[in-house]
């Protein structure tokens, strides 16, 4: 395996140090890293993170392989400076049983761009109904530790509690898509101002925090830990807050778009806005970004969701849900928390890393930069800009709603256990399947 | 004007241009030879997607009478049921060279996509999307307001006249309805005052932000004696979306928000009485109101050609005059959310 010297990269943003990888790991930091030799990555000025870890990623495989493949989106997760992603169950089949999460796995260390980590559906068929057979899940080679319906949310109070209760004897981790469903009956768009005058139907913050309130109570009362998936509302932000407060085993995360988009870009009925949970105002934004900041906020999950072109070439209601985000994920961050000075590179990275691989039970991911410690490592390029061209991404689907924008910020380099899988910000295809 | 999407594409000098047109239109409508050969040699698609029979036949009579030849793309029978996207008939109609697309869509939002995708280069005019606009509804109501309410109420010429100073209850299901929603954009823009009147379930959240007043007691905007009454059908096909009850009974609506002959007799002697068809007798408007001298229903769809008229002359034949189209708002608007910091 190549030994890389990374000079002059900079610690979670700290002062320049040089970094050198060899045999899987974190060999050797500062003035001794120059001993062992190695390729040189000019580090110069560039921040180097752990490898990102992502809690929501839809991977698509199998079943829909016209929107992405294990091997198209892990490319993409790659570029974007992940290490480890997870891939929700919503697949054809579902990821309910133990035979379709080893696959998901196995397509994963195949690809051997990151650690691929399937979810496992907590109901049969996504269904909502019965629990799936969670244990066998757990114990397959894919070692599935987060649980979740994903796309569709587990509105049984009875089903959630069994599920919550149950993950316990192997700790794993119940994650919810809090979206009461007889609240959002047909729902396109946040409900307030912008959809009374477009004339959608209105997805209510309400319909959100019903759920969040409840399963933080659920949660409690049987004593399991809970994850909240892409949290919206500044209501859901303010009952996890109080939540933690209370001593519950919560834990939130944001996806990129909610922490950067309001439903304002609605208005001209362009379907890349169509997101599940919506776009929500301005004042959603800024508590989400205040709960990020302020760790009430956990993680942030891109909720990668790539569709084929047909289905967002379309009028709105006819479109799917969801946007792509595994290539624009460390950008967003950077613009709204990083370059406005509510974050340091160090809460990027427990945000990305750490809490992700904590809450996902995942090991040898999300460490922290140590000699001895695995070499999942991130290196980026703040000082850089970028205009996202969708049509140049790894992912097989183009319905980023950032296409056109200009981000800040650049992953030069992925390292997977001390493999480069991105060099000088492109794909190292030579040696992955060795 | 390049398309008409949207009431709030019109802004008050483009309003009242069109309402001038329409009423040269209806005069020509007077005539023994209807017809005009502005149009000739220019073909308007009509895309009905839902169906509305009065809508579109209002559609063929004006762009006939403007001599236009008239294709009619209704989605039964054709090969939109067979799963045919919208884009993929946008292209079929501009490879067969429509110079305006009538476009009537169940989803919100679907006449601004085919205006905006580059699906077709022909004028899109939204003959009613969803629960969001209908804005040559607006224009009629307008229209007919203006004639009976404005010029010594019907005595002398209104032209070049907008609204200002009427004022106009909107009642019914605001909620769900396009013609609520353009009439209040357009009313606004024309100088006129508005009142929307529902029970709180049928009104939109987010209302606030609306340039209109809010009542839940029909009786009590009766009694401040409104100009003019907008009476809304009561969709019933929409009566079950987002989880339906809306209300506990028709009886129960009927009672509160029904136009009947005593509610008739509180309006001033000058005040009329609009509906925008087809009607749910007994429900939302009596016998007695509908069939009334105020009732200027019957008239509304007469006015409704000429205004049709009008805006198809306008948008093929009218050159710029209309005025600049808003296509460029849009875009602003999205640079502008798209906050970064």
């Amino acid at each position: 395996m190549t030994t890389y010297l990374l000079t002059g990269a900079r610690l979670l943003g700290g002062d320049p140090t040089d970094v050198l990888v060899a045999d899987g790991v974190v060999a050797a930091l500062g003035a001794r890293a120059r001993d062992g030799g190695g390729q040189v990555v000019d580090a110069d000025g560039l921040v180097l993170l752990p490898g990102l870890v992502d809690l929501h990623t839809h991977l698509r495989e199998p079943g829909r392989e016209d929107a992405e493949t294990v091997e198209s989106g892990t490319r993409a997760a790659a570029l974007g400076g992940f290490t480890a992603v997870h891939a929700m169950a919503n697949t054809t089949p579902a990821q309910d049983t133990a035979g379709v999460v080893e696959q998901v796995w196995r397509l994963g260390r195949d690809a051997g761009w990151c650690d691929v980590h399937p979810v496992g559906a907590v109901t049969v068929g996504l269904a909502g109904e019965r629990l799936a057979e969670l244990t066998a899940m757990a114990r397959s080679a894919a070692r599935v530790r987060v649980f979740s319906d994903d796309g569709k949310c587990v509105d049984d109070p009875v089903v959630m509690r069994r599920a919550l209760e149950y993950v316990k004897a192997f700790d794993g981790v119940v994650a919810q898509h809090a979206q009461e469903p007889r609240l959002t009956q047909g729902a396109q768009m946040h409900e307030g101002v912008v959809s009374a005058e477009l004339g959608l139907t209105g997805w209510p913050a309400v319909a959100e925090e019903a759920i969040v309130a409840r399963d933080v109570l659920l949660a409690e009362h049987v004593g399991s830990r809970l994850h909240v998936l892409h949290v919206s509302t500044a209501g859901s932000v303010e009952i996890v807050r109080w939540a933690k407060a209370r001593g519950i085993d919560v834990t939130a995360e944001v996806t990129p778009h909610h922490l950067m988009l309001t439903d304002e870009l609605v208005r001209g009925y362009d379907p890349r806005y169509k997101v599940n949970p919506p776009l929500r105002t301005a004042a959603d934004v800024e508590a989400l970004r205040e709960g990020l900041a302020d760790g009430t906020i956990d993680t942030v999950g891109t909720d990668h969701a790539p569709h084929p072109r047909e289905d967002k070439d379309c009028e709105w209601a006819a479109a799917a849900f969801g946007m792509t985000g595994l290539e624009t994920a460390l950008s967003v961050v950077q613009a709204v928390m990083v370059d406005t000075g509510r974050s340091t590179w160090a809460d990027v990275a427990r945000v990305m890393s750490g809490a992700p691989a904590r809450i996902g039970r995942l090991t040898g991911q999300g460490r922290p930069i140590a000699v001895g410690e695995p070499a999942n490592l991130t290196l980026v390029d703040p000082s850089a800009r970028r205009v996202v061209v969708p049509e140049q991404q790894a992912t097989a689907s183009v319905n980023s709603p950032f296409a056109g924008s200009e981000l800040p910020g650049r992953v030069v380099a992925t390292f997977l256990r001390g493999r480069a899988t991105v060099l000088d910000g492109a794909l190292v295809e030579q040696g992955v399947h060795a | 004007m390049r398309h008409l999407l949207s009431a709030s594409d019109l802004d008050l000098s483009q309003a009242v241009l069109i309402l001038d047109t329409a009423a040269q239109m209806a005069a020509t409508q007077a005539r023994e030879i209807k017809k005009l050969p502005t149009l000739r040699g220019r073909t308007v698609v009509n895309l009905f997607f839902e169906d509305s029979t009065r809508t579109r036949i209002s559609f063929e009579t004006a762009a006939k009478r403007l001599s236009a030849d008239v294709i009619n793309f209704s989605a039964k029978g054709s090969s939109v049921s067979k799963g045919e996207s919208l884009k993929d008939t946008a292209l079929t109609l501009q490879a067969m060279g429509a110079d305006a697309v009538v476009i009537r869509h169940q989803s919100s939002g679907a006449p601004h996509t085919l205006a905006r995708a580059g699906w077709t280069d022909g004028a899109v005019v939204n003959a009613g999307d969803g629960m969001h606009q209908h804005p040559t509804q607006a224009l009629l109501d307008a229209y007919t307001l203006r004639r009976h309410l404005v010029g010594d109420r019907g005595r002398a010429d209104a032209t070049g006249r907008d609204l200002a100073g009427v004022h106009v209850a909107i009642v019914g299901d605001v909620l769900h309805s396009r013609v609520a929603r353009s009439n209040v954009q357009l009313l606004r823009t024309l100088g006129a005052r508005v009142t929307l009147v529902a029970p709180p379930t049928l009104v939109p959240v987010g209302v606030d932000a609306w340039p209109a007043e809010v009542s839940y007691d029909l009786d009590d905007v009766l009694t401040t004696g409104p100009d003019a009454v907008m009476m809304l059908r009561v969709q019933r096909e929409r009566m079950s979306s987002a989880g339906g009850g809306f209300f506990p009974s028709p009886l129960e609506y009927t009672r509160g928000y029904g136009l009947d002959a005593r509610r008739l007799a509180m309006l001033p002697d000058h005040a009329v009485v609009l509906h925008p068809g087809p009607m749910n007798r007994g429900l939302e408007i009596s016998a007695d109101a509908a069939d009334s001298p105020r009732a200027v229903i019957v008239e509304q769809v007469a006015n409704g050609v000429a205004v049709r008229m009008a805006v198809l002359y306008l948008l093929l034949a009218g050159g710029e005059q209309a005025g600049r189209t808003t296509e460029g708002r849009a875009d602003a608007r999205t640079d502008e959310t798209r906050v970064h910091a």
